[in-house]
């Protein structure tokens, strides 16, 4: 039972201090949020008490022409009557181009090739896999605001490890679309990790199989007092349970004989639901009637665990292939492993719980319920991130999941980022130039890990102009990839003799442009349910009583480090900002928290050597 | 007194030397993540995360550096004057040579993943040895230019490594 929590006179915690932080499990079949309160991460139910809110979204043309939409549940009811407006999996199509959607022909709504991210074709119009998440994200986020009766301050979203820059960044934009700050994205296996790590106090090194509905990762973690080092990762960002289910239906035509081409949109929704009850089922019976009413024929049997095993056994194979090779990469054995977490939904299928414990020939870690535990983690980052946790701080060293390279001559990719490198990262090479008196150099940033730019995933193309004219092979052009803590990735190019430089963050060719956010914010009808001025003065001052309070406790802890002018001056600041913040203008109230911002940039960097240095004076105290 | 430009020995407070402990390192460097890690500043502004981010990627880059043992042993031969510079300095003992065109040749040949394992101990056997040799110019002779010439060898062999690596991952294992 939770105690009432009194505080002493005069001691009472200020409202504005306990900031709401949630952390977003956006999965394929599920989303989630989740929330610490009262010291213990949970999930938060809607108004009917359920957690899983199924990541489905419908669009819907009203007697007025207006666009409607359903999200959840209610989407999910409706997929049969309106399957080419009940866009269902899409986190499968985040950040991905027409030819990397192998499926699309079961697939029942119809994909529309744009230039970097394919769309949906609906009655509402051509919708980009973003917008639709982004409804997603927002219906979480008003869940959330209901449940605090309060606006959130940020959120931490998961994203699978393998997801590349393109997904990444597609993620974080539609968070942005759904009016969320995203105080890190961070990885789904290492987010499990945080929530069984804290509460088994474990230490050593985790092996962390993820299968969720559209996703398959392995995140191989050493855990030791809080810190969490991914050691490496690998996976596949198009297999699970989705593909468990098309694998069955595939298995159900073949035994029928019905043709794939004679289906309509409405039969081949209707196979994969029942293909996926059948799947459910069968975790916890030996055989089951699979049961599907077409437009030409019922279909009906008897359907045992036996074959569906033997249908889906390739996929599960692929699943341990991907292990291997992350046990390799960690230049780890299988022995060296203490301890295996299952993750996500599709890990209750006993044939991969079978095989993940045959593979490590150890019994894998289920305790915690595998649909919300990802969540969880999430939202015990997210409150520490939020600054509401104090001791016992975890650290998150996340590596980057995929070689990051540039294209050079012959179409070759010349590796700057190798993949399990720890971020954030910077790393930089020399390029020259081929021809006497070149002016401009082409960049083309790519992900992957193979040889040939053809094979790889493009991120970006910039220029870098206005090289002096030199000989061939004079100019040193140094390019440097910068990864963040999220993942993400800008890029720069310098010529380092006359100082030209060019860069760019990676966004153009697969992620959105400021414009296209600007315009779905527009036409977005989850946020334009707020008015937009009043959402833009409440994020202005969430940012303005975030920055004063930062700055507050800055002072309280290294208020000795300035002088008496710069600490006048930042209290100066600090009193503009608090007065200009009850003003509600929110232009007036941004440039004040950029003014603070700016004159306590030299605080910031003296308390980070302070920081560092005391790091160092610590361990010699240790070794003396 | 650590800061941005502090050298890796000097920011991870270890000695300038190749020996290193490898345990004392990784302590070191998340000890030093957790002051300086973007995410302690994430409820804090724009200047605070970018400062944190130079510092990160700092700590990280030196840790990449000093717990490699090739990448440590060319860092400190740059530091002490004698630089790599693998691409104009190629020249190498003939003996070494010899004993890489065998490797190669026997990489070409061999069949199945039992041969390619049994040509990846030879080379990680050679690694070491390669490794202790350099270990001794750097720490007890302090022959930097030896150093040197010994890390160009290693680099060989090293390649010769993720080659084995590579045929092995092409048969799927």
């Amino acid at each position: 039972m939770a105690l009432l929590q009194l505080s002493e006179p005069g001691q009472t915690p200020d409202p504005h201090q306990r900031r709401i932080a949630v952390g977003i499990d956006l999965g394929t079949t599920h989303s989630l949020v989740a929330s610490v309160r009262n010291g213990v991460a949970e999930c938060l139910p809607d108004a009917q008490g359920r957690v899983l809110l199924p990541s489905v979204v419908r669009y819907a043309l009203d007697p007025a022409g207006a666009v409607t939409r359903e999200i959840g549940f209610d989407a999910l009811s409706v997929q049969l009557d309106d399957p080419k407006n009940t866009i269902a999996s899409v986190k499968r199509l985040m950040g991905r181009g027409m030819q990397d959607i192998v499926s699309r022909a079961q697939l029942p709504y119809e994909l529309v090739d744009k230039p970097g991210m394919v769309a949906v074709r609906t009655v509402a119009g051509e919708k980009s896999p973003v917008e639709v998440s982004a409804e997603i994200l927002a219906t979480l986020r008003y869940r959330a605001e209901d449940t605090f009766n309060d606006d959130i301050f940020g959120a931490v979203i998961t994203v699978p490890a393998y997801f590349d820059d393109a997904q990444r960044q597609a993620t974080k934009d539609a968070a942005h679309l759904a009016g969320i700050k995203v105080l890190r994205l961070i990885n789904e296996p290492t987010a499990a990790a945080i929530a069984y790590g804290l509460d088994n106090a474990s230490q050593g090194v985790y092996a962390i199989y993820d299968l969720g509905g559209g996703t398959f990762d392995i995140s191989i973690l050493r855990l030791s007092q809080g810190v969490f080092e991914v050691v490496a990762t690998g996976g596949d960002s198009a297999l699970g349970g989705d593909d468990y289910d098309r694998a069955l239906v595939d298995w159900v035509l073949v035994k029928t004989g019905l043709a794939a081409d004679t289906l309509t949109a409405g039969d081949k929704a209707a196979l994969l639901q029942a293909a996926r009850a059948s799947k459910e089922a069968l975790s916890a019976m030996d055989s089951v009637a699979f049961s599907a009413r077409l437009v030409r024929a019922n279909i009906q049997f008897d359907m045992k665990a036996a074959d569906f095993e033997a249908a889906t056994a390739s996929l599960t194979q692929r699943t341990l292939t991907a292990v291997r090779k992350a046990l390799r990469d960690a230049q780890l054995g299988k022995d060296d492993v203490q301890g295996v977490v299952l993750v996500g939904g599709s890990t209750r299928m006993p044939q991969v719980r079978r095989a993940v414990a045959g593979f490590f020939g150890r019994e894998p870690l289920t305790n915690l319920n595998p649909d919300e535990v990802v969540a969880l983690g999430a939202a015990v980052s997210a409150n520490q991130l939020a600054g509401n946790h104090s001791g016992n701080d975890l650290l998150l060293l996340d590596v980057i999941p995929l070689s990051l390279g540039i294209e050079t001559m012959g179409g070759l990719v010349e590796r700057i980022v190798p993949r399990n490198q720890t971020i954030p990262t910077a790393m930089a090479q020399d390029f020259t130039t081929y021809q006497d008196g070149q002016t401009a150099l082409a960049l083309h940033v790519v992900q992957g890990e193979r040889d040939l730019v053809a094979d790889c995933r493009s991120l970006a193309r910039f220029e870098l102009r206005g090289i002096p004219p030199m000989v061939a092979g004079a100019a040193r052009i140094r390019v440097t990839f910068t990864v963040d803590a999220d993942g993400l990735l800008s890029v720069s190019a310098k010529e380092q003799g006359s100082g030209v430089e060019a860069r760019i963050d990676v966004k153009p060719s697969y992620g959105l442009s400021d414009d296209d956010i600007a315009r779905m914010l527009q036409e977005s009808f989850s946020t334009a349910q707020q008015d937009m001025q009043a959402r833009a003065l409440a994020e202005a001052q969430v940012d303005a009583d975030r920055m004063l309070l930062a700055t507050q406790s800055a002072l309280a802890a290294d208020g000795d480090l300035l002088v008496a002018d710069e600490k006048l001056e930042i209290d100066r600041l600090m009193a503009e900002l608090s007065s200009t913040r009850q003003q509600g203008d929110a232009a007036q109230i941004e440039a004040a928290v950029k003014a603070l911002a700016d004159a306590t940039e030299n605080f910031a960097a003296q308390r980070m050597n302070r920081g560092i240095r005391q790091a160092l004076a610590g361990k010699n105290i240790a070794t003396v | 007194m650590a800061s941005l430009q502090s050298n890796d020995f000097e920011l991870f407070d270890v000695p300038v030397q190749f020996g290193q402990d490898s345990a004392a390192l990784d302590a070191r460097w998340k000890e030093l993540q957790r002051e300086a890690h973007p995410d302690k500043f994430a409820a804090q502004g724009a200047a605070a995360q970018r400062l944190a981010m130079q510092w990160s990627v700092r700590i990280n880059e030196a840790y990449q550096r000093l717990k490699n043992p090739l990448k440590r042993a060319m860092y400190l031969c740059e530091l002490h004057g004698a630089p790599i510079e693998a691409e104009s300095n190629t020249a190498m003992p003939p003996e070494f040579l010899v004993q890489q065109m065998h490797w190669r040749e026997a990489l070409e040949d061999a069949e199945g993943i039992a041969h390619l394992e049994a040509i990846a101990d030879q080379a990680i056997t050679s690694k070491r040895e390669q490794l202790s040799k350099i270990e001794h110019s750097l720490d007890r002779e302090k022959n930097f230019p030896a150093a040197a010439q010994q890390v160009r060898s290693l680099m060989f062999i090293e390649r010769f490594g993720s080659e084995i690596d590579a045929r092995i991952d092409s048969l799927g294992q």
